[in-house]
């Protein structure tokens, strides 16, 4: 069984809790350990990088540091989260006197900075470290005839355009949708920013892209779209009916992560998921597209 | 764009005593980057028509023009442009920039850069809430939202407000809202490790 440090992040606290008890029961379906890093902190989000650079560092090697102590790679679900925790040991592995500098303030909690955990979006942690393969084999209940727009969001790949990603052009995340059973659609935002924290400053500019986005996964007849971060899902399903109101539009589209897309198609139960908690309806378009596809015939 | 804004540009500032210039200072934001130096950018533009907040007309002046100003001098134009506030930080202009300068983490540097000078518009939302949270994690170590939403709402209309409260609302019978703030439990290291960095007083 794999293990990992799981940091979580604020958001899955609460607001985005269905994501946080969808990743722990999709993980143990797959054998994968997602072991809660005792006592994390938050990781800073975009706030802290706005003000000083060095005591937003020092936020997530305080993590980072509790991660090598249990010798495990860290994994997390949020893409924000994610990113700084990646780039904060990019940047302290090539600065010897940031790190010095920075291991002075963690001594205060009796902790130390080396650099030896790496990190990881907990979606890189299914497709590369558990494979599509061994997902698709385990797949009890394939859904058939869902059209899914796989929604990467920002955090999880452009930032890391030097490490020799494919930013540009990324198939994984609709792989992982086929590997479900569902059909990804192909949108040509898939890639676009959803706004993030402009939607609380700059409320104007995010309900637009919350729009457009929103708009060109149903043109592509989506009939849900799917996340990896927890303020992508809140920015495009809480504010559809500021949206609407916004801009005359009439749209009401299921906003789901993925892995509650997987743990259906693992055969979890809903509610195990979290599945319910959303404010547009998942189940209705999971139900419709499974009475669409015919029946399987007895052989 | 706002055509408005090319009013706000005065003169370029003149170099200070200390020799460092403005075009300078700027530049040395982004010495831990590993892109290219803002002077290699060549205006081509693709970062504004790349970037969904400036295309969409939100920004005063595009990142590009951004650029343009801090190499030209125009010191006063840059702090008070909302450019790098209405930044979301989506990465597109890094990735796209033939030049291979990092445009984003220069946005997030020219946040940081007027942070500290308070130089920033007064009806942006963006500095308060960024104080705001930056308290909130110092006092707990985790994040809360309610706390957050007192950073915008008076902003509002009554519409966008009452809009605001339902939505609040049904993520609360939801169960998606916090009642409590949470915080961490080694806070009393945690806050020291702070100090080594910061130095703070004590009272909140």
């Amino acid at each position: 069984m794999k293990t990992y440090a799981y940091f979580p992040g604020c958001s899955l606290e609460k607001m985005a809790h269905s994501y946080h008890q969808s990743a722990l029961e999709t993980a143990r379906a797959l054998g994968v350990e997602l072991r809660e890093l005792e006592d994390w902190n938050c990781c800073g989000a975009t706030a802290y990088f706005h003000v000083d650079e060095l005591l937003a560092f020092t936020l997530c090697a305080r993590n980072l540091a509790m991660a090598e102590q249990q010798k495990l790679p860290m994994v997390a679900p949020c893409s924000g989260c994610y990113k700084n925790m990646y780039f904060t040991r990019e940047h302290l592995a090539h600065d010897p006197d940031l790190t010095e500098h920075i291991n002075d303030a963690l001594a205060e909690d009796n902790l130390k900075f080396a650099g030896t955990s790496p990190v990881h979006h907990l979606i890189e942690v299914f497709v590369n470290d558990v494979g599509l393969s061994e997902i698709k084999a385990k797949v009890s209940n394939p859904l058939k005839g869902l059209k899914v727009a796989a929604y990467y969001g920002c955090q999880i790949l452009r930032p890391r355009k030097h490490a020799k990603e494919n930013v540009e052009q990324p198939r994984f995340f609709e792989d992982l949708v086929a590997a479900c059973g569902a059909t990804p659609v192909d949108y040509p935002l898939r890639l676009t920013c959803c706004g993030g924290a402009l939607i609380i400053t700059n409320r104007e500019a995010a309900l637009s892209l919350v729009r457009n986005l929103l708009e060109s996964a149903v043109r592509a007849k989506a009939s849900v779209i799917v996340t990896a971060c927890p303020l992508c899902q809140v920015n495009l399903e809480c504010y559809q009916k500021q949206v609407n109101r916004e801009f005359g539009t009439n749209l009401n589209v299921p906003v789901m992560y993925f892995t509650q897309l997987m743990g259906l198609a693992l055969g979890i139960p809903p509610k195990k998921l979290g599945i319910g908690s959303e404010l547009v309806a998942v189940m209705p378009a999971i139900e419709q597209a499974r009475q669409a596809e015919p029946a399987p015939v007895a052989t | 764009m706002n055509p408005s804004t090319t009013e706000t540009v005065q003169s370029p500032v003149p170099p200070p005593d200390n020799g460092v210039s403005f075009v300078e200072e700027i530049s040395h934001l982004l010495y831990a980057s590993k892109g290219n130096p803002i002077n290699t950018c060549i205006q081509c533009g693709t970062c504004s028509a790349t970037c969904p907040v400036a295309s969409g007309g939100f920004m005063d002046n595009s990142p590009r023009r951004i650029i343009a100003l801090i190499r030209a001098g125009f010191k006063d134009a840059v702090l008070k442009a909302n450019t790098y506030w209405y930044c979301a930080s989506c990465y597109q202009c890094t990735v796209r920039c033939p030049r291979n300068i990092d445009i984003a983490e220069l946005m997030y540097g020219l946040k940081r850069y007027s942070v500290w000078r308070a130089t920033g518009q007064e009806d942006l939302i963006g500095p308060t809430f960024t104080e705001t949270f930056v308290k909130m994690i110092l006092r707990t170590g985790r994040s809360y939202e309610p706390v957050l939403a007192t950073t915008y709402l008076f902003t509002y209309g009554l519409p966008e407000m009452i809009q605001e409260a339902q939505t609040a609302t049904t993520l609360m019978i939801k169960g998606r809202l916090p009642l409590l703030p949470a915080r961490i439990k080694r806070l009393d290291n945690f806050k020291r490790m702070i100090k080594h960095i910061i130095p703070m007083g004590d009272k909140e």
